[in-house]
């Protein structure tokens, strides 16, 4: 029974989010965009991120960079180092550790900020002022998310690139033209269209859930759950959907 | 009664099996002020809800102005709705906008009106409802009087035919509440609209509403004027209205 019922749950969950994916799709394509909040919304989503990003790529490159340096040791091959450390960083941990960084920043913020909303009576009173809540809270922020996502992971490649030449500046004494040649060729134009496909796909996903989860709470309490099921839904969704892209990528 | 602006037919609603509306019948004339009584958690909101259409009845209809809103599609429900203007429970004013954004968010959303013309309309609402000043600050900052304030001035700003008051006197104190009372008044008087007053607190209601409602346990158990609710034998009625915490209404039965 217990079965059951999880099935049934996870398949009601399932068919009232694809509802709300595409009521999201019809207001994108069908109302005039108010600029100005959806500028608001790039900064608070996008811009605002890039301190944490920075720290965060900045770091993850150097630990790369160590942790290849240490297995390329022992095949005295260290000169590969730039390589390993452009590959994994464009292809795999930019796109994945960014995602991971925004949905737990942005994706906390949104759901919390529509949740309280919601039990303030504000979302009822969107729709008493003939303005579809869907339309004016969650559009834009899908908007700001798919488009900063991108952004914010290519700025995130750079840096953990950047660290990775910290590590072979000081450990190697390599230079910079040569690390960032060794860089520039091991990277083909799939590795970096992979890395941006899957930073489209992980900025839809977490807006969608992280908003939809936002309109659920009641009380201030469900506020609460609803921030932590958004943030571990779309930290799973991200892991899965990076699973399924990069065995897509691997294979073509 | 000259025209039926609201009607309710048989409205039954329920949440997760329990009944909150069982049935109700309800109309409301047009230019007239109606109140709706009834004690916390009798289903007020949810009745105001029905009428919006922002809830959808589990059976009966509801009619705006002769027409049946149950079963339109979004759009449509969209535009029935700009007949309204709300003042909600907790003044729901957006956060994230200052005063006068917020009251003229309905004509930003809804009109072609420049920046300029907006604030001034914005200004002199806020007149209207005595609020002077304010224009600039964020809904935070001020009083829970001067937020029920502003959300009415952001109900009444685009003159729609219908205003409803969804408790405009809880939380406020006794002076700020006379205010609130006589501005509803003023305000029904000036404006030629159609007021429904949806409370628990009987004595403000009394002074305002033409005409009165009590919803009790998901029905309407009394419809009619000042003077037939005071004369009424209906020992509910009676024990409301004296406060009583012994007598026909028990706890249970909200």
């Amino acid at each position: 029974m217990f079965f059951l019922e999880t099935t049934e749950k996870f398949f009601s969950y399932l068919g009232s989010i694809l509802c709300f994916i595409k009521d999201t799709f019809y207001w994108l394509f069908t109302k005039k965009r108010d600029f100005r909040i959806l500028g608001r919304e790039i900064i608070s989503v996008g811009i605002n991120s890039f301190p944490l990003v920075f720290l965060v790529s900045l770091f993850i490159g150097i630990i790369i960079a160590f942790q290849t340096a240490y297995q390329l040791q022992q095949f005295q091959s260290e000169i590969h180092l730039a390589s390993l450390v452009a590959l994994s960083m464009v292809r795999e941990l930019g796109p994945v550790i960014t995602a991971l960084i925004v949905a737990a920043r942005s994706g906390a913020s949104i759901t919390a900020g529509i949740g309280s909303m919601k039990i303030n009576e504000q979302v009822d009173a969107l729709e008493a002022f003939g303005v579809e809540p869907i339309d004016y809270l969650v559009v834009p922020k899908f908007l700001a998310m798919t488009l900063c996502l991108p952004i914010l992971v290519i700025y995130a490649d750079l840096l953990g690139i950047l660290g990775g030449y910290l590590v072979g500046m000081s450990k190697f004494s390599m230079s910079f033209g040569l690390y960032m040649r060794m860089t520039i060729d091991a990277l083909g134009p799939i590795d970096l269209v992979s890395g941006m496909v899957k930073s489209l796909f992980f900025g839809s996903v977490i807006a969608f859930i992280c908003c939809f989860e936002g309109f659920k709470p009641f009380s201030s309490i469900e506020v609460s759950s609803s921030v932590t099921k958004a943030i571990v839904r779309s930290f799973v969704m991200v892991i899965v959907i990076d699973c399924i892209l990069t065995a897509f990528f691997y294979f073509i | 009664m000259s025209q039926e602006m609201i009607k309710l037919v048989n409205v039954k609603r329920s949440f997760k099996d329990k009944g909150i509306l069982k049935g109700v019948n309800l109309s409301v004339g047009k230019g007239e002020s109606f109140l709706l009584i009834g004690r916390s958690g009798a289903g007020k909101t949810v009745l105001l809800k029905t009428i919006l259409g922002l809830l959808r009845p589990d059976s009966g209809t509801v009619h705006i102005e002769g027409q049946e809103i149950t079963q339109l599609t979004k759009s449509k429900l969209e535009k029935v709705r700009l007949n309204f203007g709300l003042v909600f429970q907790n003044s729901a004013l957006f956060d994230f906008l200052t005063v006068w954004e917020n009251v003229s968010f309905f004509l930003k959303q809804h009109t072609a009106l420049t920046k300029g013309q907006m604030r001034r309309k914005a200004s002199e609402t806020l007149a209207l409802v005595g609020l002077k000043g304010i224009e600039d600050m964020y809904p935070y900052e001020l009083s829970g009087g001067m937020r029920k304030r502003v959300a009415i001035a952001r109900a009444i700003v685009y003159n729609p035919k219908i205003v409803i008051y969804d408790e405009p006197t809880t939380g406020i104190d006794p002076i700020a509440v006379d205010k609130i009372v006589s501005l509803i008044k003023d305000l029904h008087s000036r404006l030629f609209i159609t007021s429904m007053i949806v409370t628990h607190d009987l004595d403000t209601g009394l002074e305002i509403a033409d005409r009165i409602a009590f919803l009790l346990g998901g029905r309407i158990i009394f419809e009619g004027n000042r003077e037939q609710i005071k004369e009424s034998k209906d020992k509910r009625l009676i024990q409301f209205m004296s406060g009583a915490s012994g007598g026909p209404i028990k706890e249970m039965e909200v």
